[in-house]
């Protein structure tokens, strides 16, 4: 049986996730701070630069969007110069940037809130899914991965790659609706779409905005048992999707460790077995691990979008395709541009944790 | 084992071959008889075939409409022997709307890779190639498409382009080109250091001729296998979007469609989203193996 080869990792639904693996850094020729700052601000630049390229040659004209179509000649005139949609371009863009940079994204059509406000109510939400996913995931994922690497091409090895392969082929949102239906309808273990039931939805005070911690903090722990039960069946959904990327890599990086010279001396010194799996071999593997980790959140940031729509979690996710249904740009493209920052800076951080865990890539 | 045979397999074996072609037949030989001896690869090759058979003679495979149902005796029916997978609210049969289905996400996944892999192609041999400015401009656009959230960034698109299937696999294929870019830079890097591209520069070729003739065809087949490891990826994306009415509309068969279709009965009609998404899990699953397959046979080092 082929063993895969997770270096080569590109079949993950985090597909910006694994279209990257340790080897390959994101920013291979930065070499100074300075340099790795002008990374920073392209990229940044980039992502802002691509949406407003999709704001601008939308089809749904966003003046006819405020005026509608039966707006006389004189009306759309007018409202197009006062969204300078008059100007030239790179004018306009130039005006886009200062107006993003002070975190203004233009009101949302569908809430009539600014969308700066819509965003950081809907934030919490997902950073409370993510976060739990990204526990479960790296929590079970980094030990299965460790314990298939020691039992490699045993029974514990080949269970560990089909559930990684499944994870890599089942349709997230698919899964969960199954999910739903198994442990919500038939069996009833868990409660059903939503954060929390209604009856405490407006008995607690929203502190950080993360429900379990709000409920824990004011000691109401029936509100954080259900909170809990409404959260841990998407969050133990996207941890599976974690796991599934984490733990083949985590195979990958322990079998290469094994292979080296000082673990054959840590075994002729008499060191036992489990002292050189966790202490020796696996604390080299965690200096990539840790950079795959990273990109995991970032890549369940990202993936939250399909998880909370089947589970009606009022997050970031459901806000874009809510807006999108609704051809409202200004709340899409301030969605796109709120996770696509936080999925840049993620890939940026890992590249700094790498260089600053890995003695070898330290600058000299 | 027949003489013949035999010596057949010695000419395709041979260290020494005489011929471009008997050593190109030697590799796919060689190829082909590592691949088959992975049996989880063949399952996924033959999962594969089977899709595109489906898709192929679909309209004979169907048994019943996949667009027109009746409303007042097949609606939300479970599965039986009349309907495999049972029908969903329009009366219209599962089964049959799963198999035109393939088609629509065998062209999808077609048209994605048609069009990112040569892009990826050119702008990563050409990169990697030409150094300098050229490679530095154009490695930096690639980083920033790589460092962008795909699924987030095709849901703009769309969004941007309008609903539609056509505009989905634009959307996909914008977002999965990088990868491509930076597996031919990596390759043409280590290719333009050989003799014989030093040889084919000094007979005076021009250097479009050296990239498109002398270096692309070396990536090709990594790139393939890259492709096909990324299909499971299109497919999920495409779906994806389908479930989110972003990709294929009503009444196409989408199977992602089918799934944000059969959400509204989920609790009490659970087959009507259970089907689809057990054939894109299917499809998705056979392109993992297969591309985990191909990879093995065709890079030795990976499979260590």
């Amino acid at each position: 049986m082929a063993i895969p080869d997770p270096t080569a990792a590109g079949v993950t639904p985090l597909s910006a996730v694994a279209t990257r693996t340790a080897g390959q850094r994101f920013t291979p020729h930065a070499k100074s701070f300075g340099n790795f700052l002008v990374v920073i601000l392209l990229t940044y630049l980039g992502l802002l630069a691509v949406t407003f390229f999709i704001g601008r040659v939308i089809p749904i004209d966003p003046v006819l969007a405020i005026v509608g179509d039966r707006a006389p000649a004189h009306v759309i005139e007018r409202a197009r110069q006062e969204l300078g949609l008059d100007k030239p371009l790179y004018e306009q863009f130039y005006i886009y940037l200062g107006k993003v940079l002070k975190g203004d994204f233009g009101v949302s059509v569908l809430t009539a809130n600014p969308v700066m406000t819509d965003i950081k109510r809907a934030f919490p939400a997902t950073l409370e899914l993510a976060s739990l996913g990204i526990l479960i995931g790296a929590g079970l994922g980094v030990p299965l991965g460790v314990w298939a690497a020691v039992r490699r091409g045993k029974l514990v090895d080949q269970v560990v790659r089909v559930i990684g392969l499944v994870g890599y082929s089942v349709p997230i949102f698919w899964l969960g609706l199954m999910a739903l239906v198994l442990f919500y309808a038939r069996l009833g273990w868990v409660s059903g779409p939503g954060r929390i039931d209604v009856t405490y939805e407006y008995t607690i005070t929203p502190v950080t905005g993360l429900l379990l911690l709000d409920t824990a903090m004011a000691g109401e722990w029936e509100a954080f048992r259900n909170v809990f039960s409404h959260l841990i069946l998407p969050a133990s959904l996207l941890g599976y999707f974690a796991l599934a990327y984490i733990s083949r890599m985590t195979r990958s990086f322990m079998l290469n460790e094994l292979a080296q010279e000082y673990v054959i001396a840590a075994r002729a010194k008499g060191l036992s077995e489990s002292r050189i799996i966790w202490r020796h071999a696996l604390r080299n593997a965690m200096v990539p691990l840790v950079t795959v980790i990273a990109l995991s959140y970032a890549g369940l940031l990202e993936g939250s979008v399909l998880t909370e729509t089947v589970f009606a979690w009022p997050g970031l996710g459901l806000y874009i395709t809510n807006s999108l249904q609704n051809a409202d740009m200004n709340a899409v493209l301030g969605g796109t541009i709120v996770v696509g920052s936080i999925f840049v800076g993620l890939n940026l951080l890992s590249d700094v944790l790498y260089k600053l865990l890995d003695p070898r890539t330290r600058i000299r | 084992m027949t003489p013949k045979t035999a010596s057949l397999r010695d000419w395709l074996s041979t260290d020494r071959p005489m011929s471009r072609r008997q050593a190109f037949m030697g590799r796919v030989y060689h190829g082909c008889r590592d691949f088959s001896r992975n049996r989880l690869a063949m399952l996924g090759l033959l999962t594969v075939l089977a899709l595109i058979l489906v898709a192929i003679f679909a309209d004979l495979l169907a048994p019943y409409s996949a667009y027109t149902g009746d409303l007042r005796t097949t609606r939300l029916l479970p599965p039986s022997w009349a309907h495999w997978f049972g029908t969903d609210d329009q009366g219209r049969d599962i089964l049959s709307r799963i198999i035109i289905g393939s088609r629509i996400t065998l062209m999808v996944v077609i048209l994605v890779a048609v069009l990112a892999a040569p892009l990826g192609l050119i702008v990563g041999t050409v990169a990697g190639y030409a150094g300098g400015w050229v490679d530095a401009v154009l490695m930096r656009i690639t980083d920033i498409f790589l460092a962008f959230p795909r699924l987030i960034l095709a849901l703009a698109f769309v969004a941007a382009l309008g609903p539609g299937i056509q505009n989905a696999v634009i959307a996909i294929a914008i977002t999965s080109w990088p990868p491509y870019a930076r597996m031919a830079r990596a390759e043409t890097l280590t290719i333009r250091q050989t003799d014989y591209i030093a040889a084919v520069r000094l007979l005076g070729a021009s250097p479009w001729r050296i990239v498109l003739s002398h270096i692309m065809p070396l990536c090709v087949s990594s790139v393939i296998v890259r492709v096909t490891l990324d299909m499971a990826g299109i497919i999920l994306t495409a779906a994806g979007l389908g479930f989110l009415g972003l990709g294929a509309q009503p009444p196409m068969p989408e199977w992602g469609a089918m799934i944000a279709n059969g959400r509204l009965y989920v609790l009490d009609q659970w087959w009507v989203a259970a089907a689809p998404g057990a054939a894109i899990f299917v499809v998705s699953l056979a392109f993992n193996l297969l591309g985990d397959g191909l990879r093995d046979a065709l890079d030795p080092k990976a499979a260590k």
